[in-house]
């Protein structure tokens, strides 16, 4: 019983970087194996027509806000879960900055249980690596991972104590924990609200040097081979901060690095007239950063790419762009966006995949982000050259502060698959 | 005369055709300031709001004379003491004032982009009287207008402005009017208050001041604005008045008629010896107050004849 049949699709396979047509075969939530394009469907299958459109892994997305507890008029994990499921994004990895933080077994007990009843795509929740996100003391590191936790994060706080941090690494390494942090160097960066160069000179707007994301970097992988530790860098925009992340990994340190979308697609001068969807942290970088980001996702230096989904409702963006929160939504935009560096010739499908699939679930120890018999049936259908102008008030999300509204684009998703259950289907 | 703009809210969006309009007709408006009787109806019948979320005395009088002597019925509102402190935000301020129908809004905020952004949200004419470290259209146009009389032309010269660029409005506006009028601009200050990027705007750096006078015609001091500064741009201020200071042994490298300006309100003994600020043969500070009521006067009535003609 409930087998499906993918036929007629064009498969992303980011494992083993191929794109070839075929067909897939589902049972009972899991990937079976692979069939030939034009095979017949077996008796009784449930059978999707691709129509020759794209057939993929479906996105897993590290970093998403759902503002569950605290705000939950900005994102619930069923608004959240919509837009996830809209944009092809089958497994959301939240982040613990709610309020209050997610920083104890109970209150990542109650994530869980509101992510399970509410929403229709995979959720994996992170924690916070210190109490409060405070930078003080380590959280139950152990409590956490048993209760579910996948990862540990103070999200965009930087822990400044060294040596708070420096033990929370030892100990997370002890158990295996995944670390991820934001390096962006606190002092320097106090009080910033874009990128240093002449057009935060020309807009009078107080700016951050990007050296500021190196120097943390730094001082990050000093941290990791003195303990050893299993990190992730969040968010790499700039080109200075590349030669460290290459060196760390040819010594052989457990490190990964990801990127926003926003970053790959948009730069400093898209704040034109203080447009606050454009205020984001790291803020938006000049034109050479974004191209070299771009190119060491497409040499793989750049192991993940997310959304940073980060919800802010119109009150909190509707403010002198000093004042005004950072952050944008992403879950919807976050395919079609990332079609527009494969249109422009900058990054072939299969390595966007290991990208937005692949790799995050590998770094995360998840099943998915793969095609391959026993893998879960997580799945997006997507055209890659649908043309539309996005109107934000058609978003799932609670919160609408996208930096694309009105933006041309190309990509469409047409339906997505959790483990082989349709949870979204365009009409 | 043609001036097509609904607000003044930099000099980012006048042409040089606009801003010799402007200047053109700020110098009736000094005539007119000078005879006993100092009275127009160009904005009789208009109401004209001040808003200043940032203390000032010289650029509200300033506008409160000049919204007066044109006819207007002004009001100042002192948004510090009022419902901003009580939570209310920028936007729903500006909505408020915006259903009493005033014609002409004033504006000054501590944050750089706060006017355009009200800006977008009323009917009125809304003119910057200084957003942030953003703009100061005004306070340019009068630096214009005194540098144009006193040196009867406003383009081939060299302009130096002096002290902290980092955080001044005044200077941002300036180096765009001078630039936009094909004007020599030189910077001088000490590099921690001189902003990223500033070499891409067409201007020379200097960090000595001797050197950044060399050969100018005009010297343009900024105050220090100490209020802004979280600790630590400058050593101490008897330092910077040594290096960067005005005093007559620098002003010696100038041109022998370079004239001397500041936007006031002066820090004598901080940036600009006191002496010097009161030698009426070089320095044009209390011209530059004079030019700015004529200037906001020919502001608010090319505003206005805008709006009378688009109603």
């Amino acid at each position: 019983m409930a087998q499906t049949v993918f036929l007629n699709a064009q498969i992303i396979d980011p494992e083993t970087k191929n794109v070839a047509p075929g067909g897939l075969l589902v049972e009972r939530g899991v990937i079976a194996g692979r069939l030939p394009a034009d095979a017949p469907a077996p008796n009784g299958a449930h059978v999707v027509d691709c129509a020759g459109k794209y057939l993929a892994p479906g996105i897993v997305d590290i970093g998403v806000q759902v503002c569950e507890p605290g705000e939950r008029h900005k994102e619930s994990y069923r608004s959240a879960g919509l837009a996830a499921a809209a944009g092809g994004v089958t497994t959301m990895v939240t982040r613990p900055d709610t309020l209050p933080a997610i920083d104890s077994p109970e209150t990542l007990e109650f994530v869980t249980r509101r992510a399970k009843e509410t929403a229709q795509v995979n959720v994996v929740p992170m924690a916070a690596l210190t109490k409060g996100r405070e930078g003080r003391e380590m959280t139950e590191i152990g409590f956490l991972m048993d209760a579910g936790a996948i990862a540990f994060t103070d999200c965009d706080r930087v822990i400044t104590d060294t040596k708070v941090f420096s033990r929370a690494l030892t100990y997370a390494r002890s158990l295996g924990a995944l670390v991820i942090a934001h390096p962006q160097d606190p002092g320097l960066s106090k009080g910033s609200a874009a990128t240093s160069g002449k057009f935060a000179s020309l807009r009078g707007l107080p700016a951050v040097s990007p050296m500021a994301e190196r120097m943390a970097l730094d001082r990050d992988i000093a941290l990791i081979e003195m303990t050893g530790a299993k990190y992730h860098a969040d968010q790499i925009t700039c080109a200075r901060a590349l030669p460290p992340l290459a060196r760390a990994k040819a010594n052989g340190l457990d490190i990964t690095a990801g990127t926003s979308i926003h970053h790959l697609t948009l730069n400093a001068l898209d704040v034109a007239d203080y447009r606050t969807f454009f205020k984001l942290r790291p803020p938006l970088r000049d034109e050479e950063d974004r191209l070299a980001i771009v190119q060491a996702v497409a040499d793989g230096l750049i192991d993940v790419v997310c959304s940073m989904h980060s919800p802010q409702d119109e009150e909190s963006k509707r403010l002198p762009f000093e004042e005004a929160a950072s952050g944008a939504v992403g879950l919807e935009t976050l395919l079609p966006a990332a079609m527009r560096l494969v249109h422009a010739g900058l990054v072939d499908l299969p390595t966007l995949w290991r990208a937005m699939s692949f790799n995050p679930a590998k770094r995360l120890g998840l099943a998915s982000g793969r095609i391959s018999p026993g893998a879960p049936a997580d799945l997006v259908v997507f055209d890659a050259n649908a043309p539309f102008v996005l109107d934000r008030s058609t978003l799932s999300s609670k919160s609408r502060n996208t930096p694309f509204d009105g933006a041309r684009m190309q990509g469409k998703v047409l339906q997505t698959y959790v483990n082989g259950a349709c949870v979204y289907a365009r009409d | 005369m043609t001036f097509a703009h609904r607000h003044l809210l930099g000099i980012e969006q006048l042409s040089a055709t606009d801003i010799t309009t402007l200047l053109d007709l700020a110098d009736s408006y000094v005539d007119l300031n000078r005879q006993s009787h100092k009275h127009s109806d160009a904005l009789a019948g208009l109401t004209q709001i001040n808003m200043f979320f940032e203390n000032s005395t010289r650029t509200q009088a300033s506008f409160e004379i000049a919204g007066k002597r044109l006819g207007a019925d002004v009001m100042n509102m002192a948004m510090q003491a009022s419902s901003i402190k009580k939570g209310e935000t920028l936007i729903d301020t500006a909505m408020t004032l915006n259903a009493m129908h005033p014609d002409l809004l004033v504006v000054r905020h501590p944050q750089s982009g706060a006017v355009d952004l009200l800006a977008q949200k009323v009917n009125c004419a809304v003119l910057n009287a200084g957003d942030g470290r953003h703009e100061h259209p005004t306070q340019a146009l009068l630096d214009a207008l005194t540098i144009r009389r006193a040196k009867g032309r406003l383009h081939r010269l060299s302009v130096a402005i002096c002290g902290d660029i980092a955080h001044s409005r005044v200077a941002r506006s300036n180096i765009m009017l001078l630039g936009k009028m094909e004007n020599r601009i030189r910077l001088i200050g000490p590099p921690t208050l001189m902003p990223a990027g500033i070499a891409e705007f067409g201007v020379e750096v200097f960090d000595d001041m001797t050197q950044g006078l060399q050969d100018v015609d005009v010297v343009m001091m900024l105050r220090l604005q100490k209020e802004r500064m979280d600790g630590g741009f400058i050593p101490s201020e008897r330092e910077y008045y040594h290096r960067y200071g005005l005093d007559a042994d620098k002003l010696a490298h100038a041109r022998p008629d370079a004239i001397v300006m500041h936007p006031g309100p002066m820090n004598r003994g901080v940036e600009i010896d006191g002496t010097l600020a009161d030698d009426i043969n070089r320095s044009v500070i209390q011209d530059q107050v004079e030019m700015g009521v004529a200037v906001r006067m020919a502001a608010m009535d090319l505003l206005a004849r805008n709006r009378s003609a688009a109603a």
